[in-house]
């Protein structure tokens, strides 16, 4: 380090300052609907608080008026669940495959790049006419998780790519030196050093897919999905209910990064402890 | 691995085959539907140019595209604005390589969760009633409550700041991480001051996270239909939230052709922003 980076300097503190007001721009709303979610029976969309209660959790579940949120609850979950098992699988070998060019490699990839550019609603349009065409009914399961599956797995396998860069195929090849098989080498070898960018590939697949909107809207059928019934709601709820999904929906998410990152700290300090 | 040279095959299988089934034949069926006939409640197959003429021949569409490219380029100006800010104080401010990856964290986990409610989570701040209403009515700033904040243009980009700065910051932040400080510290060395070292070495060696960036945000705005609406109040829309109304009107072929001509455009931009940068080739240093 020279000198002049010893002691911090005025622009550490402007930068420091901007980046602070960045984080507060960032957390800020949603700390207010975290907030407002808590309203007395009485209150209203934004401040002041009438009270505090439990009021509008209870109405959001109890009450018929905000659609179907339990039941949207559960597909987002189960649609999450599933997106994360076939994102983490299919990326980890797909990302295995793309370490050698194989024939058609270049355009799975661009095909992959392309859905992450193409509006997700021109998507959906595709895989709804797709079905139509077919004779098959829409799903949820089915279409909506493909086209959930279109969102997740590019970004699984570009995240994998990442993970790759740093994995080192002469672990691989002192395996089967050491009179390894294929499949021995890939359970004890490749996806434990692998495993904590797997947890990472299955929380994007998780998260991403519990919070799909634009491709899920002509995909799901007749049945929806938590966040289009939560899109449904920002036009026609006027009650803190609103906020109160917003609150529940947000400490799901929450939840699934804190896993995933404790998995991941728990791996690293064996790690380090084994070293 | 071994396996022989089929392998790669096997392993890319089931990726390949939920691409193409879900990616690949759902584009075909749009291009395809977009010279198919409707009458509104049936779809007629057909190989028709009417649909592309026609919408080529109403002025509307030229609003809609100038107001999305609007959007998007103030959008993109700001979120390279402050994700490179952002990203310069996190690489080469912040001295411990824990706290690098912590406030790191602290920017990226939002993006993990729901779009929809930090969107909402605009309204109870910028409404009439909102939070910054009040508290500059309270302060004496303005007597009456600011109308342009919510439902409008502002409330729009807003938004989309809000929601896609991310995708700025981490490829800006990864390209700025890999600079090695030896450069700068050369650079330093001989004389150069901050600002030059900003101008001549950090900027040209932050372009691929710039690009990659980009391309990210400039994809996101223009494909979004959900924060135009709702943002906007219904008073504004951009090329997929009218492509949404037809879609609800039921006006497949109509609503696939502009789907299509909007790709063609932002294929045109993103090729445009590869053929400046390889990111490609950058991304496997």
């Amino acid at each position: 380090m020279s000198a002049s980076s010893v002691k911090r300097g005025l622009s550490f503190y402007l930068l420091a300052a901007f980046f602070t007001l960045f984080v507060v721009f960032l957390y800020g709303p949603m700390l207010i609907i975290f907030i407002l979610s808590f309203q007395g029976p009485t209150g209203g969309l934004t401040f002041p608080m009438r009270g505090a209660s439990l009021h509008w959790f209870s109405d959001l579940f109890s009450s018929s008026r905000y659609g179907d949120v339990a039941g949207g609850f559960r597909r987002s979950a189960g649609l999450g669940l599933m997106s994360m098992s076939i994102t983490a699988v299919c990326c980890l070998f797909a990302g295995l495959a793309f370490r050698s060019k194989f024939w058609g490699s270049g355009a799975l990839f661009y095909l992959c790049i392309v859905s992450l550019v193409v509006p997700g609603i021109l998507l959906g349009l595709g895989i709804s006419q797709f079905f139509q065409i077919l004779g098959f009914r829409l799903q949820w399961w089915l279409s909506g998780l493909g086209a959930h599956l279109s969102w997740t797995l590019p970004f699984g396998l570009l995240i994998m790519f990442a993970v790759l860069n740093r994995y080192d195929s002469a672990w691989d090849e002192a395996a089967r030196d050491a009179g390894a098989s294929p499949r021995q080498i890939l359970g004890w070898v490749t996806i434990p050093i692998l495993f904590p960018g797997l947890i990472a590939v299955a929380l994007f697949g998780f998260t991403l897919s519990y919070d799909e909107l634009p491709r899920s809207i002509l995909t799901v059928g007749g049945k929806n999905t938590l966040p289009i019934e939560i899109s449904n709601m920002t036009t026609n709820v006027t009650t803190p209910a609103l906020y109160a999904i917003g609150t529940v929906t947000s400490l799901v998410s929450f939840a699934a990064i804190a896993l995933a990152f404790g998995l991941i700290a728990i791996v690293q300090k064996r790690r380090a402890r084994a070293l | 691995m071994s396996g022989g040279r089929l392998a790669p095959y096997a392993q890319a299988a089931p990726l390949a085959f939920i691409m193409f089934t879900m990616v690949g034949i759902p584009l075909i069926t749009v291009l395809v539907i977009s010279f198919w006939d409707s009458d509104g409640i049936t779809l007629y197959p057909a190989f028709r140019w009417e649909n592309y003429t026609e919408i080529l021949s109403r002025g509307l569409v030229y609003n809609l595209f100038l107001k999305t490219f609007t959007y998007a380029a103030i959008t993109l100006a700001a979120t390279i604005l402050i994700g490179f800010t952002c990203s310069y104080f996190l690489v080469f401010h912040v001295r411990s390589l824990k706290w690098k990856i912590a406030l790191l964290l602290l920017c990226t986990v939002p993006f993990w969760t729901s779009n929809v409610i930090r969107m909402v989570s605009w309204i109870p701040f910028l409404g009439r009633e909102g939070l910054f209403n009040s508290t500059l009515i309270r302060m004496g700033v303005i007597d009456a409550p600011l109308d342009i904040l919510l439902y409008s243009d502002f409330a729009v980009i807003l938004t989309y700041v809000h929601l896609f700065t991310l995708f700025m910051l981490v490829p800006i932040f990864n390209s700025m991480a890999k600079i090695n400080p030896n450069l700068i510290e050369a650079a330093r060395d001989a004389g150069a001051g901050s600002w030059v070292i900003l101008r001549d070495i950090i900027i040209p060696l932050s372009r691929t996270g710039i690009a990659l960036g980009s391309i990210f945000v400039l994809t996101l705005v223009m494909g979004d239909f959900f924060v135009v609406r709702v943002m906007s109040g219904g008073q504004s829309a951009s090329v997929v939230s009218a492509m949404k109304n037809e879609i609800d009107q039921l006006y497949y072929p109509q609503a696939s052709a502009l789907a299509i001509l909007l790709v063609v455009v932002v294929l045109m931009i993103v090729a445009a922003i590869l053929r400046v940068v390889d990111i490609r080739s950058e991304l496997a240093k």
